[in-house]
């Protein structure tokens, strides 16, 4: 009997590894996939779940789990791959005991990333199995196969999810029996041979590696997951994940092979699907990794102009393509209305805590290398305080190169608490082992704040909301053997002024916590409200440098050259820093 | 039924994303397939938030393609030119009749639309206006106003009343509900039965 609910891609990842009887999860936030950990602490009765530091930390347990014979899961966006690359590329030769499942997000478009990597070509380099769902239902489904493929063919086992899928919900059928299963563990038994990969138990393991990708393509030909939809065959389209939705949509009359199974490919099922076709054209998102694989098999493809292989696909691309291949559709151009309109980017809060570091930055003029997370947004006008953002933790790096470069002036690093613990501490060691004068400030708001707040080991919480240690980042730099090591309230612009200035002239390198905790997590949204007297207010422009989308213009002065001050008090969350910036007086809380 | 494409688009923090989602889950209740899409993440508040609803007998692409939205819900004035482009030639438009600043304006960074009642009136000269802020604030909460607009929605889509408050229900925490279907029950006296 079935029983329907609508759920997104990422909570029917929970729902599936839940009656799976998946019992290890770890990940760390990252947009598109962060709500997959939360939905699966939900299930906290049955499934060990947490938040790693990092994501390499993340597929250590859960390849830890693996081994001891666990079904084990981890998540996270696709940069993210990157940072656990590592410990997955060995123990892919390894192969699993307990299953390894791992949901990779990538995000076309980069609606929040700093770049559109193709997680595919990464899967491909493993030598690990890619299953792609194109809705919550299909998720739902290969989530549970992704389990059984990966203990039956001892392969670490993907599941490939992106914004558009993560974040879609659509209905799934869960089955009125749905109930989360308790799994029992598989032995583990010592065996050197297979978990220790020295250089004679590798080579080995490499040969057994290929062995195994190809019983996994015969699989891909049996398995219900790769289907063929024979219809119009004057057209056959090769398509996989949410781009079979946009295939269906624009092109509904002609026969598709859609690969839910997408690698190792399965040639075999390629070879017969084309010859059943006069022509193939292949339809997917991002890098060519389907294209260039069935065109190294001889298979015809038809050539095209229209550009696929960067940003998110849609129905509107689908249209240009279809009109460039079949030249059967005209498109009607819509009427926009947004020629000039302001735009409204994120921005940060109104009372964030990441302000008058970033206020102060800019005027003391430093170089600052940034990082990624809310802060990123000191980048931006009227702050400008920010020169650089690479990667999760690259800023401490990235300072240290310029210093040692010889770049000259005040240069500091910018990091956030949950930033620094995922990738900063190797960092600041460098600095200091290696004679750095850098400054490193942790703008610390107790948080992992972009993502949605999530808890980290400076929150004093779990993932399942359990108690557990603070960990005092300026003990930990201490610890190391940082001598200047301050900690200075965030909203303080006084001290910050002193603090930082003396940091950044400083012939010693320092670790600064500018500490505030996020007002949004924290719920102090509301903790005042601060209004400009009129009379008092100068139009000095002051205060507008703050960058507060509470500040707003008032009435104009000196024929509209400059404007006085107003605050909404709808916005102010009353964090104070514009009272200390005004030099008249003209700003008090009511 | 042929798929039926709603756009909801504001500012974010406004309660678009709940909005969408009783949509959604009424939609399903009714028995239809439904998909619904958002994009949300990277420090959102204050930015401009969309979130699309598509329901019908079968539904594939979780994106609305432009210029195929029957029905355009704006939270905000300024928002509703923004999106324009997504709306059908025979659709109708919803406009909840608030502003609110872009920081790009109120920082002096851009300027503002002089003539946007203007430009809304040309573009849309069929749109529905409501005041859901006002209306919430009457009620004592204006969190409350995207039950309004919800409301107000509910009037315009085939979905019986009980299904929408069986919506509310399984999605609503339960010490929150009754001031959330009092907003949505005002939200529906604002719109004349369609």
């Amino acid at each position: 009997m079935s029983k329907k609910v609508l759920l997104s891609a990422n909570e029917a990842v929970a729902y599936a590894a839940a009656k799976a009887g998946c019992t290890v999860a770890s990940a760390y936030p990252g947009t598109p996939s962060t709500e997959i950990l939360e939905y699966i602490a939900k299930f906290k009765d049955t499934i060990n779940c947490e938040w790693a530091v990092n994501e390499k930390v993340a597929m250590e347990v859960a390849i830890g789990g693996s081994i001891a014979g666990a079904r084990s899961l981890t998540a996270m966006k696709h940069v993210g791959l990157n940072v656990a690359l590592d410990p997955l590329m060995t123990y892919s030769y390894v192969g699993t005991n307990g299953a390894l499942v791992i949901i990779i997000c990538d995000d076309p478009g980069m609606h929040s990333s700093q770049n559109e990597q193709d997680s595919r070509n990464l899967v491909k380099f493993a030598r690990a199995v890619l299953f792609e769902p194109a809705d919550s239902q299909e998720t739902f489904d290969m989530v549970q196969e992704a389990f059984e493929v990966s203990e039956r063919f001892l392969v670490p086992v993907f599941v490939r999810l992106t914004t558009r899928t993560s974040h879609t919900s659509t209905i799934v059928d869960i089955g009125d029996d749905y109930a989360p299963r308790k799994a029992e563990r598989k032995p583990y038994v010592k065996d050197i041979k297979h978990y220790v990969q020295v250089p004679m138990f590798a080579r080995p393991a490499r040969i057994k590696a290929e062995e195994r990708t190809r019983a996994l393509r015969a699989y891909g030909c049996e398995t219900p997951f790769n289907r063929i939809e024979m219809a119009d065959t004057r057209l056959g389209i090769i398509t996989a994940g949410i781009t079979y939705q946009y295939v269906k949509e624009v092109f509904p009359e002609f026969s598709v092979l859609k690969l839910g199974f997408s690698n190792p490919l399965s040639s075999e099922l390629i070879k017969q699907f084309a010859a059943k076709v006069e022509k193939v054209l292949i339809v997917e998102e991002l890098d060519p990794v389907l294209e260039d694989q069935i065109r190294a098999l001889g298979v015809t493809i038809i050539e095209h102009q229209t550009e696929l292989n960067m940003m998110e696909v849609n129905p509107m691309r689908l249209m240009a393509l279809r009109k460039e291949v079949l030249g059967d559709i005209e498109i009607s151009t819509p009427k926009r209305a947004d020629a000039g309109l302001p735009t409204r980017p994120p921005v940060l809060c109104s009372g964030c805590s990441h302000r008058g570091v970033f206020y102060m930055l800019a005027k003391l003029g430093a170089t600052v290398a940034g990082d990624i997370g809310c802060y990123t947004l000191g980048a931006f006008p009227p702050l400008n305080a920010m020169d650089t953002t690479i990667c999760m933790g690259a800023c401490i790096g990235n300072v240290f190169g310029m210093e040692k470069a010889g770049l000259p002036g005040r240069k500091c690093a910018v990091i956030g608490d949950s930033t620094f613990f995922h990738s900063g501490l190797t960092g600041i060691l460098n600095v200091l082992y290696n004679g750095g004068k850098v400054s490193t400030i942790v703008l610390d708001n107790r948080i992992t704040g972009m993502t949605g707040h999530q808890e980290n080991p400076g929150s004093g919480k779990t993932l399942s909301g359990d108690d557990a240690p603070v960990t005092d980042i300026a003990e930990v730099a201490k610890g190391m053997g940082f001598k200047r090591v301050v900690r200075v309230d965030a909203y303080d612009l006084k001290a910050l002024e002193q603090v930082l200035t003396e940091a950044l002239d400083a012939a010693e390198p320092s670790v600064i916590i500018a500490y505030g905790p996020c007002r949004l997590a924290a719920k102090l949204m509301n903790a005042g409200t601060f209004a400009v007297d009129s009379a008092k207010c100068k139009a000095c422009g002051g205060c507008f440098k703050l960058g507060c989308p509470a500040i707003e213009r008032g009435e104009a002065v000196a024929d509209g050259r400059r404007f006085k001050a107003q605050i909404d008090p709808v916005q102010c969350s009353g964090c104070n820093l514009c009272t200390q910036v005004c030099k008249f007086g003209a700003i008090s809380k009511i | 039924m042929k798929t039926v494409n709603v756009s909801l688009v504001g500012v974010g923090g406004q309660g678009i994303l709940l909005t969408s989602d009783i949509l959604a889950k009424t939609a399903a209740l009714a028995g239809l397939d439904v998909k619904k899409s958002e994009v949300h993440g990277m420090a959102q508040r204050g930015g401009s938030v969309i979130s699309q609803v598509r329901f019908g007998d079968k539904v594939y692409s979780p994106i609305i393609s432009d210029g195929a939205s029957d029905l355009l819900v704006s939270f905000e004035r300024l928002e509703a030119l923004r999106w324009r482009h997504l709306l059908a030639p025979v659709s109708q438009v919803l406009i909840n009749d608030m502003n609110m600043t872009p920081v790009t304006v109120s920082s002096g960074q851009q300027a503002a639309v002089a003539d946007l009642s203007e430009r809304l009136s040309a573009e849309y000269p069929g749109a529905l206006y409501i005041d859901a802020l006002t209306v919430a604030k009457n009620l004592g909460n204006t969190r409350a106003m995207n039950m309004v607009v919800a409301g107000a929605i509910s009037k315009l889509m085939p979905f019986e009343l009980a299904v929408w408050e069986q919506a509310m229900k399984e999605r609503i925490p339960a010490n929150l509900l009754d001031m959330n279907i009092k907003a949505f029950e005002a939200g529906r006296q604002l719109l004349p039965a369609s």
